[in-house]
């Protein structure tokens, strides 16, 4: 937050990567006092990632995933794998977050709605500086902080515990209020999958954020890996989530989540500000990145073989 | 003790919330479409900054109450105890309970019991103890009169643990004045004797004293204790009652499994058995006057001074 430190309750916007801050009166008076004129303080929210670098951190990411499940020999790769896109693209371009502060109470927070993730968003936080990557090892293992879901504070960068479905919305609105009392401008970003849209307390959750006028503090991404637990989530329980986040008020926007590039126009259309509240609906590819893991329901909570390490590590490596 | 008026425990709610905001608390209050009868309402009124009503969604008041105490609020959620727990169990175990060894929301549960009177079973509630007993990081109190509660719901509004607090419909005589002090896992002795103890929570504290009362004209004296925190249980109390009376009886508005009752077996169990007897609610309930359900399921003076008589028989 640049000169002004963690004490403006201000007016504030983004554009392309900076954020515009109203100096406080107080301030402003005080630095007036030293013949100092300042209305707005520009910060970098974080320096753009190109296309190219995100595609590159997103690789190594994958690479994390399926090392960490092989080694554990349990966890969830398919619907890790099918969220990387979406997570190196917010964490690298728009999460206003860092590492060496993770407290800081003006940070954006990232809720994993679908706490399963977790090979996703552990890698994702020791690759963006939270935590060593050493500690990856330990994952799902006695004594790791690495537990096989989310536990909150259990390692910096964990928001919130989380493991049984549904319950990440409803927390993004009790930080949203908060932020809105103590005039803080953090976003909550919340990441679902498309198989916990079932859980009904989503829906609660749903039709409250535009209620309480949220969508400046909250933005979800659903990953539509289109695979649920039992198998393909059109026959265990058919749900269109964009229609049905837009008759709960929200303003839906589309994309593939597996190109980079339209994920950051999403991201960033996402962020403009907007009557109604934003979620974006992400087509994706379950086990993407790993050809026998691809749109297969078998790999929804499976670890690979040696041998499938092997293959799925060189895919990877070859950006099949 | 003699009984002066009658007010009811969910009566203290908003004002034990306005008493910490007063404080300097930093008190969110949320309530599910049943603020008149919570009445969370009042706070509301005095606190519309502070206040939300999230409509018939418990599980998202829940959620909601968890992310508000993470950025550093003290979030107070209200509901019937029939709901809260009964349809947000999950919420309050995943999203409360266990992030950091428990986060700063307050479940301050009306119409607790049997005593929601015309309503019937499924807004009795004789299950939410042994639900609320059973997260780790949660302290469980009955308060047993209007001076109590409010006492009480300010004393976990100062804690940064999650607290359970059971509150009351109907207008119950009132036991304290302004000079009682309450602290949480503190019992109070209403009445000193030496034959048996009862130990009661909420609405049976005063049919214990009642009971006690009957005893005494069979020369029989009762200890009363108001065991108003279920958890942590005092077990000073609970063994120095052991000790003193060798007979105990619990009385409480809830199944006689996982409330009042087992927290005391527990404690006698692990250093000091005792005959025991339990008085609770074990079947479901149905219409009525709150007096009358008292007698229908006859927690009744009568009956806990019979369950006294036959704990004293069985002394060695």
């Amino acid at each position: 937050m640049g000169i002004i430190g963690g004490h403006a309750a201000a007016f504030t916007s983004r554009v392309s990567g900076f954020r515009l801050t109203l100096v406080p009166g107080l301030l402003r008076q005080r630095l007036a006092a030293h013949g100092c004129t300042l209305f707005f303080v520009a910060t970098a929210v974080s320096s753009p990632h190109s296309i190219a670098e995100l595609e590159a951190i997103a690789k190594r990411i994958r690479a994390k995933i399926v090392r960490m499940v092989y080694t554990a020999q349990s966890g969830h790769p398919g619907g890790s794998l099918s969220a990387v896109e979406l997570g190196v693209a917010l964490f690298w371009n728009h999460l206003r977050c860092d590492p060496a502060n993770p407290n800081d109470p003006n940070r954006d927070r990232f809720i994993l709605s679908k706490g399963h993730a977790t090979p996703f968003y552990y890698s994702l936080l020791a690759e963006r500086g939270f935590f060593s990557a050493d500690l990856l090892e330990g994952f799902r293992k006695l004594g790791s902080p690495l537990q096989g879901h989310p536990s909150m504070g259990a390692v910096p960068g964990i928001e919130m515990s989380s493991g049984s479905l549904g319950q990440g919305l409803s927390f993004a609105i009790g930080h949203a209020l908060a932020a809105r009392l103590d005039g803080r401008d953090y976003r909550c970003w919340v990441l679902l999958g498309d198989g916990e849209l079932n859980e009904g307390q989503v829906w609660e959750a749903a039709m409250a954020v535009p209620h309480f006028g949220l969508g400046d503090h909250i933005i979800a991404i659903v990953d539509r890996n289109g695979i649920q637990n039992d198998g393909f989530a059109d026959t265990i329980m058919k749900t269109n989530p964009v229609e049905m986040f837009r008759g709960f008020g929200w303003h839906v926007i589309e994309c593939d989540g597996h190109n980079m590039a339209d994920v950051e126009r999403a991201l960033t259309e996402a962020e403009q500000p907007h009557e109604r509240p934003r979620v974006i609906v992400a087509k994706t590819v379950k086990g993407r990145g790993v050809s026998f893991m691809e749109n297969n329901p078998g790999f929804h909570g499976k670890a690979p073989t040696a041998e499938q390490l092997e293959k799925a590590l060189a895919e990877i490596e070859a950006g099949l | 003790m003699t009984t002066i008026s009658a007010a009811a425990t969910r009566e203290a709610y908003p004002h034990a919330l306005m008493q910490l905001v007063d404080e300097g608390v930093d008190v969110v209050a949320i309530d599910a479409d049943l603020s008149a009868s919570t009445m969370g309402f009042q706070f509301g009124e005095k606190h519309p900054d502070r206040w939300y009503t999230v409509g018939v969604a418990e599980q998202n008041m829940v959620g909601i109450a968890a992310g508000l105490a993470a950025a550093g609020k003290t979030a107070f959620i209200a509901s019937f105890a029939a709901f809260l727990p009964g349809r947000c169990f999950d919420q309050l175990r995943t999203s409360v309970a266990q992030p950091r060894g428990g986060l700063n929301v307050k479940a301050v549960a009306s119409h607790g019991g049997i005593t929601v009177g015309e309503d019937g079973m499924s807004a009795q509630a004789i299950e939410d103890l042994a639900l609320m007993t059973s997260l780790i990081p949660f302290d469980v109190i009955v308060p047993a009169d209007f001076e109590e509660a409010k006492q009480a719901i300010v004393a976990v509004g100062k804690t940064t643990r999650p607290a359970y607090v059971r509150t009351g419909r109907p207008k119950i005589p009132v036991l304290y004045d302004s000079s009682y002090r309450f602290e949480i896992g503190k019992a109070h002795q209403l009445r000193n004797g030496t034959d048996v103890t009862i130990i009661a929570c909420g609405v049976l504290v005063d049919i214990a004293v009642k009971a006690a009362e009957v005893l005494a004209g069979e020369n029989i004296s009762a200890r009363v204790v108001n065991m108003s925190t279920i958890k942590p249980i005092d077990r000073e109390a609970v063994l120095a009652a052991a000790r003193d009376t060798g007979a105990i009886v619990t009385a409480e508005e809830h199944q006689t499994t996982g409330g009042l009752g087992t927290a005391v077996a527990r404690v006698l169990a692990e250093e000091y058995p005792v005959p025991m007897a339990f008085v609770g609610v074990d079947r479901y309930g149905t219409s009525g006057k709150w007096d009358e359900l008292l007698e229908y399921f006859e927690l009744t003076p009568a009956r806990v001074a019979q369950a006294a008589r036959d704990v004293i028989a069985r002394k060695r």
